[in-house]
């Protein structure tokens, strides 16, 4: 899986350049400013980009812009951005720039680097992986139809599938059965009207139903 | 009193038709200063209250034609100086108004202004219609009138000194307050950072050296557990920084400006608010930072205490005013003096010469209102509505 790898801090760079290539991706590009960073996302053979948000020139959000820019021109563009903050704005900006393929953490989650790495494949496979902090502020808000119709436990087996967790590590976290999960997720599916298309669609359709955009 | 605006000062013939306008005007006022007296006396029975709230408007209107005309006359506009009045009830305006200076500097104008009025506006209608003296008009029309106005403006404005005593009083308490609150922000962040980041990362780093000596005494096992507990503390000191920086400046104010920020507020809220911004540019990051923050305490408010379904924000920009109303369909009876986050804000907009207001009778609903005059830059920021 060939890379662009967008980040201003040298240190945080080399690590990520590290920590990449140890799992088996290709940097292809590894920049740390806007401009270099839309030339680099031009490039045909780039795969999937993991982005910062906040790049030089004005240090805002230029990585989200250019994360959202570059799914218009190339729709299905996997994309994980990477960020010292949250904010659900800006989760929902992400997600509705396409279906799928996009990913949104906190920049510690690469701490944990096992579950990082496989957040990046999901987000190239086509999911979505948003950071668990986006997903317990949408927990905590009061649902509208038809998400009210939803139990707590299928609500918050709803809320790890938009982390980007799949039915196994969603039984393990939840001590129960996958057989149990799957249940769960075909339930939801159900309730939210949703059409019997690609598995990772449904998925990706749920947790949008869910953020409500 | 600014600078003067040269854009058409009145000819003879309006000057002319001021004059007229009055001399009626004079005997109205003659009315209205034997009903202030009458009223006045008539206080201790009550009945000379209902004749005082009556003639106190018209005494304004009156008082305001003439600020409009001296304005015109003078090339300078002449803005209505009162107090503004405070929401409540007969007695709280009652007393608002007793307080304004301006009212009684109304009431002496009425006294002294009629017999002004009458004889310049005699003359020159006079001067006016007895065809003959039409060239006598001609030049002393506009110097008698502007002295008529420049009457006017001692009585009914203030003068520079006074209006700068008031500001420098409005100043002083202003500042004392935002000092207060620095050095009260100041003291917080010290705390945050001393219990927070800090305290964690001496217990980081107390961590990985008892790894080192497990290293060393060849208990690998216990290594991997304390550098397991290092990998968790530093989770815990960046959320501890991230706070603290959200509570300093949240990044998304930067990024996307006021209307981006408030909308991202917004979207954070448990129940369903809808935001409508309009600004036409970006308000000074001080000012944009006062009324995010103003916003987010109203906003906690309406999730801690309304009990609301629904709530909405809209923001304008209007002749150089910045408004921000929050409000929300809850059970209202808010009171702004009760906690001290209102009144921190009212303090951080003062700075700013803004101003908090609060709507909230029993039942709801509640509308807090923050308003602070400023500029906006050139248009940059993406306007954004919408529901959240």
């Amino acid at each position: 899986m060939r890379l662009v790898l967008a980040e201003d801090h040298a240190l945080l760079r080399a690590g990520l350049i590290q920590l990449l290539e140890g799992n088996g991706f290709t940097i292809l590009h590894a920049v740390d400013n806007e401009a270099s960073l839309s030339a680099a996302l031009l490039d045909p053979a780039a795969e999937a980009a993991v982005l910062d948000v906040r790049l030089p020139p004005t240090q805002t959000d230029e990585g989200l812009r250019a994360a959202i820019a570059v799914r218009a021109a190339r729709p299905g563009f996997p994309v994980m951005v990477l960020s010292q903050y949250v904010e659900q704005l800006y989760a929902r900006e992400l997600l509705a720039s396409g279906v799928g393929a996009v990913g949104y953490l906190l920049k510690d989650r690469v701490s944990d680097v096992a579950e990082f790495v496989d957040g990046v494949r999901r987000v190239a496979a086509g999911g979505t992986v948003l950071d668990p902090e986006v997903v317990a502020t949408v927990m905590a808000r009061q649902r509208e139809e038809p998400l009210e119709r939803l139990t707590p436990r299928e609500q918050e087996v709803l809320g790890l599938m938009a982390e980007g967790r799949s039915n196994a590590a969603i039984a393990v976290h939840l001590h129960v059965t996958e057989k149990a999960v799957a249940k769960h997720i075909n339930s939801i599916f159900t309730k939210l009207d949703l059409p019997l298309d690609g598995d990772d669609h449904r998925r990706v359709r749920a947790v949008l139903a869910w953020l409500r955009v | 009193m600014s600078t003067p605006t040269t854009t058409g000062t009145p000819g003879r013939l309006a000057l002319t038709g001021y004059a007229v306008a009055q001399f009626f005007l004079s005997i109205l006022m003659i009315v209205l200063f034997v009903l202030w007296v009458v009223g006045g006396v008539l206080v201790v029975v009550w009945v000379g209250l209902g004749i005082l709230a009556a003639v106190l408007p018209v005494t304004r209107w009156v008082a305001n034609l003439h600020r409009t005309m001296a304005g015109r006359t003078l090339g300078t506009p002449l803005p209505p100086p009162y107090r503004p009045l405070p929401p409540g009830g007969f007695f709280v305006k009652a007393r608002t108004v007793l307080a304004d200076p301006m009212t009684w500097r109304d009431l002496g104008w009425l006294l002294v202004a009629p017999v002004v009025g009458i004889t310049v506006s005699l003359v020159v209608i006079v001067l006016l219609l007895g065809i003959v003296t039409g060239f006598i008009w001609w030049f002393v029309t506009p110097p008698l009138m502007q002295a008529r106005a420049m009457f006017d403006r001692w009585f009914l404005c203030y003068s520079r000194t006074e209006t700068l005593e008031q500001r420098v009083q409005v100043l002083t308490e202003t500042r004392a307050d935002l000092v207060d609150h620095t050095a009260a922000e100041l003291r917080r962040l010290e705390r945050d950072l001393h219990d927070g980041a800090q305290a964690r990362l001496v217990a980081l780093s107390m961590s990985l050296g008892m790894a080192d000596a497990a290293f060393d005494s060849e208990d690998p096992e216990r290594a991997r557990r304390l550098i397991k507990d290092a990998r968790s503390t530093t989770a815990g000191a960046i959320g501890d920084l991230r706070s603290v920086v959200r509570g300093i400046h949240p990044p998304v104010l930067a990024d996307r400006g006021l209307s981006g920020a408030v909308s991202a507020l917004a979207i954070d809220m448990a129940i369903p608010v809808s935001v409508d911004a309009r600004l036409p540019g970006r308000p000074p990051a001080p000012v944009e930072s006062a009324v995010y923050f103003g916003v987010a305490e109203c906003l906690a408010n309406v999730g801690k205490h309304s009990g609301a379904r629904n709530g909405w924000i809209t923001l304008r920009w209007t002749d150089g005013v910045l408004r921000a109303d929050v409000g929300d369909d809850g059970r209202g009876g808010a009171d702004p003096g009760a906690g001290t986050g209102m009144l921190g804000v009212m303090r951080r907009l003062a700075a700013f010469d803004g101003t908090l207001s609060v709507s909230s009778p029993a039942g709801g609903p509640t509308i807090v209102t923050l308003e602070v005059p400023c500029a906006l830059s050139s248009p940059k920021t993406t306007p954004s509505s919408g529901p959240a």
